[in-house]
Formats: structure tokens, sequence, C-alpha cells
């Protein structure tokens, strides 16, 4: 144990003295979640919209001027059939069309519903949604106050339609996707760069002819990447919680569990492209090209995987962020428990054996 | 108390290292070819060879890195076979690559090369003290390593091989690199670990520094040439320098 310490020690002397690397492992999450954040879910104000009145009547003239007194919308143009709709968009000044459906007023008075139509260009889906959203609770507004003098209340039912990109989930969700490239990165990465080191610099020698054990040589040299890994999700967490308000549904211990089984999964992967690899220029690029680019465009992340061509939605199975996207989107989003994924946490065990298990054979291979 | 039974005489004596036959093959290929030789305790043993004549493979299955393939041998008193954990507590191991962390101080790296020695804190202290005053490197304890000059690195590195006082230290090319006075200051640091009782195993291309071993052999091929003093080497060889041995035994063709 003593020996152990000491490894450990001098592990954190490497990430400490070298501040570069420091300022990546611990600046790097937070700067990506404030870019994402910010990106994602800014507030949006003064964006050009267009209206189609079909009724003209006081109800819709008054909710447009709602609308509009907003800091949100501006007008850009008032329409006059449905054909210009697609014009106006393709113009590309506008963000949202608003349509009022013929007879608006008589339908709300008489039959107590009546319809507006949302129509937002979704190539930029965040500011679609967002832009329907404030446009739903300006209307929704209007309705409480017309209801307070009736006894049978009016409804105004909103019809959204997304142009473009009807396929908008998973793009909110990126606080799960960066968590997952984080710790990919950092334990992934970062050990089978360290590890390659010692190899390069000579002294790996110097450490197996110790009596240190190679697996207790291979175990202290990561520890230190589990411990900076779950800060590092601690941090993108806490962030995307009290900043960007992602809601974590589920338990947070449990959470937290499955956070260091990746990380776990993670590090055995690192371990095996460092017995794999024998430079720290090799090692890094086995981590970017092997490891980031998979996790970034094949695991759901940015694309949604249902999206993807058979093929790629078969590889997609086999990278384990794939698995633990879906684990901690579960718990945040849905408040999944253990019993609701426990298949995807199996399959994180398994991948994090496989790893291991070839590390163990390849190391043995290469000593012989 | 490192005991060997002499194969010769039968009788017991007190050696460091002891092969018999010891080989090691990489498929078709015999990289160390029935090797045997004994090693005193407290002797400086040259071990000598062209590149690739299976010297690196000989000094890692003596450092419990590689299982021979045939043979026997005992290091410090165990077996390479069977007790290589044993071995590796009882050796001190210095390569020709610079052996210490650059980014860590004189002080850090002999704390942590005492530590997975496993040695204790009060000991660790100790050793490092003394370490630090025979180099005389006080000014220079809390610089990083990397920003000392090689001839220094490598004194240190020397004795951070011995932080846990082996009986056996190896030294693969030690002085690689090092300028003569360097080498020189080295070498008596060598000649003083030999006097309080450690066995040095020395590789080395410099033939002045051969002359300094009390006892040499010289690879060739996977096996062992010649074996003996530099003395009695250059009278069997008809030879004036170490040079000219190694030379007719390295490229008989010449």
């Amino acid at each position: 144990m003593r020996r152990f310490r000491a490894f450990v020690k001098k592990e954190f002397y490497h990430i400490l003295r070298d501040w570069r690397t420091l300022i990546i492992l611990i600046g790097m999450p937070i700067m990506q979640i404030m870019l994402f954040g910010f990106a994602i879910t800014n507030e949006i104000k003064y964006a050009n919209i267009a209206i189609l009145d079909l009724s003209k009547d006081h109800y819709t003239q008054e909710i447009s001027n709602k609308i509009l007194a907003s800091d949100y919308f501006i007008l850009y143009k008032n329409l006059n059939n449905r054909k210009e709709i697609h014009q106006v968009f393709k113009e590309g000044k506008i963000k949202e069309v608003i349509v009022f459906e013929k007879d608006f007023a008589r339908k709300l008075d008489k039959e107590h519903t009546a319809s507006i139509q949302v129509i937002s260009d979704a190539t930029d889906p965040n500011t679609g949604t967002l832009l329907l959203n404030y446009t739903q609770a300006i209307t929704g507004k209007f309705q409480v106050e017309l209801n307070k003098h009736l006894e049978v209340p009016l409804q105004i039912s909103i019809e959204q339609k997304m142009l473009y990109n009807p396929e908008l989930k998973g793009v909110y969700l990126f606080v799960p996707g960066l968590i997952t490239i984080i710790l990919m990165l950092i334990s992934a990465m970062m050990t089978s760069i360290s590890i390659t080191r010692e190899k390069e610099l000579g002294t790996m020698e110097i450490l197996l002819v110790t009596p240190m054990h190679p697996a207790q040589i291979v175990i202290a040299k990561v520890i230190p990447y589990l411990i900076l890994a779950f800060i590092d999700a601690i941090i993108v967490l806490t962030l995307g919680y009290f900043v960007f308000k992602v809601p974590i549904h589920g338990s947070l211990i449990l959470l937290l569990m499955e956070t260091i089984l990746f990380i776990i999964t993670a590090l055995s992967l690192g371990i095996f492209i460092s017995t794999k690899t024998n430079s720290q220029q090799a090692a890094l690029l086995a981590s970017l090209m092997g490891l980031m680019l998979p996790v970034i465009i094949l695991s759901g992340f940015i694309f949604p995987v249902a999206n993807m061509p058979m093929i790629l939605q078969i590889l997609s199975d086999f990278i384990p962020a794939t698995w633990f996207i879906l684990i901690i989107k579960g718990i945040m989003l849905k408040g999944s428990d253990l019993t609701m994924i426990w298949k995807e946490t199996a399959i994180l065990i398994g991948f994090t054996l496989l790893f291991t298990a070839l590390s163990i054979k390849n190391y043995k291979i290469r000593l012989d | 108390m490192l005991y060997g039974i002499n194969e010769i005489t039968g009788m017991t004596e007190t050696y460091s290292i002891e092969s018999k036959e010891l080989t090691k093959k990489f498929g078709t290929f015999t990289a160390v070819d029935n090797i045997t030789f004994q090693v005193n305790r407290g002797e400086i043993f040259g071990f000598l060879g062209a590149n690739g004549a299976g010297k690196s493979t000989a000094i890692r299955m003596f450092c419990g890195l590689l299982t021979p393939s045939g043979g026997k041998a005992r290091v410090a008193g165990f077996d390479v076979f069977t007790e290589r954990e044993k071995i590796k507590q009882n050796i001190g191991y210095m390569s020709q690559r610079f052996s210490l962390y650059e980014d860590l101080t004189p002080i850090e790296n002999i704390k942590f090369y005492g530590g997975i020695y496993g040695l204790s804190k009060q000991q660790i202290k100790k050793r490092t003290e003394s370490l630090i005053d025979q180099l005389g490197l006080q000014k220079v304890r809390n610089t990083l390593v990397g920003s000392l000059p090689l001839g220094w690195k490598q004194k240190l590195a020397f004795s951070v091989a011995l932080v846990h006082d082996p009986g056996i230290v190896f030294l693969d090319e030690p002085t690689g690199g090092v300028d003569p006075v360097t080498r020189r200051e080295f070498w008596e640091m060598i000649y003083e670990a030999a006097k309080t009782g450690t066995t040095v195993f020395v590789t080395t291309h410099y033939m002045d520094e051969a002359e300094y071993c009390d006892r040499i052999s010289i690879m060739v091929d996977g096996r062992i040439e010649a074996l003996g003093t530099p003395a009695e080497l250059k009278t069997q060889f008809d030879a004036i320098t170490m040079e000219d041995v190694f030379l007719k035994l390295a490229r008989p063709e010449h």
C-alpha cells in the first residue's frame, strides 16, 4: 500500500506540474458547457416574423399586437395567402410565420376553440423551438385573460410545424453528450498518453524491474485520471443543473455510480490503446481518430442514432459511449432507475471486462 | 547470505549471479545461447558484446523481465524461473535510457523510488539526505531534474538505483553520452558501491571502462566467447588493449 501511495503521488506531480494539460483538463469542460449551453439556450430577441391573418378580426388583431409588443418578435411582413409562406422563408429573413385560421373569432366565440398555426424554420432547430415556446406563452396568457370573465373556457390551440428538420430531439440534450465526450477524452486519451510516455522515456522498463506488479503500476497510473474525470463530470453536471436548468429526474447516486462505471470503461480502453502503441503521438492519434470521432458522430450525441443508415447503427452499438449516453439520458431526463437501464449497464461492464482482458493478453505477448 | 553451489567444485560459495547454460529463444532465433558464468559478491563484472549480441536479453532474464527458454540461473540467491519477485526486491537497475522523471526534483525522484521499493518513511528520509549529501546536490535538491546537466542526472540515476540497498545493481550502458570527467566520477561511485559489497553488473561500449572491471565476459552471437580478468584476456588473445581483444572476437574476419 505504501508503494501504491508513493506511485499515485508521483502521478499527481506529473499532472500538476504540466500546467498546460491541467488547464485543458479543468478548463475544457467548463468552456465546452458554456459554449454549448449559451449557443443553445440563449434568449432570442427581435426575431423577424411574418403573420398570415386569414381572419382579420378583433381577436387576431389583439393576439398579433401582444406578440409584436414583446421584445422577442418584430413584424417583417404581413402575408396574404399560404403560397407566400415558403417564399418568405426562402428569402431567409424570417424565423417564424404565424397563421390565424379563417373565422378565428367566430369559432372561438361559438365553438370555444380556434387554431393558430406556428411554422418555424427548423434549419436552426433551437431558435425554432424557442420562438415557438415564446409564441405559445404569449397566446397562453391571452387565453387566461379571456377566460377570466367566462364560465365555459375558450381554447386557442397552437398547431406547430417544424420545417426542414423535424427531428429535434437530442439537440437539447447536450449535457449527457458533453459528459460522455469529456470522460472519454480524459480517461482514455490521457491515460493512454501517460502510460506510453513512461514507455517512451524508458522509465517503464525501470518500473517493471521493481517489485511492483505491472497491474499495480497500471492501476496507480490511472487513479489520478479517474479522480480528475469524476471531478469534471461533477463540474459539467453542476453547471448544467444550475446554469442551464438541465434536470436530473433520477437518482443522483445512481447517476454518479454509472459515471464511475463509464470512467472505468474508458480507462480500460485507454490502457488497451497503450498496450498497442509505443509513442505518445501514436496514442494521441489512436485516441482521437479511434475514439473521439466515433463518439461524437456515432454515439447519438449530435446525430440521432435512429436516423443513421443501418450499417452505422450497428457500428454505433460497438461504441461504449452510445450506451452511456442512453444511461445518463435515462437517469437525468426520464428519471430511470436501475431496472430500466440494467441492460446498458451490463453492456458497459462487458466492454470493461473485454478491454481489460485484451490488455492483459497484449501485455503478456509483449513480454515474451 | 547469497549462497550457491559451485558447479565445478561442489563447494558452497557466495555467488551473486550464477548462470548455467541459460538460453533464450525467440521462435527459431536463439538470442542467448547456453551462457554459463558466476559473478562473485562485490565484484565489478563487465558484460561486453556488440549490439545485438544478446546482452540485453540476458540482462532482462537476470532481472526477471523475461522467462528463459532453458538452463538455470540464480540471482541474489533466487531462481529466475520461480522467484522473480524476490529477485526484483534485491536488485537495482539503471538503463542506458535516462531513468529519472524530469518533471520531478531529485528529492521527489529518490522518495518515489524509495516508496515503490517499500522503504519506510524514516528509511526514505535518511536515504534521501545521505544521497543528496554524497552527490553534492544540496543546491539543486528542489530543482526539476530536467534542468540538471546530464552528468549529474546519471549520477543521481545511479544513486536512485541503489536507494533500497540492493545486493546487485545492473547497469546497462550507464555512461552513454557522458563526458570523460563525469565518466571518471561515475566509475568512482561504482567502486564505492562495490567496496560496500554491492555486486556491479555493467555493460559498456567504452573499452577503457572495460579495463576498470574486475572480470569481463564478451558475448558474440548469443554465446560467451571470452571470460576473465582484463589482463588474462589480453594475454589469451595476444592483444595490447581491451579494444583489440574485443575487435578480434566481435569481428573475427578482420
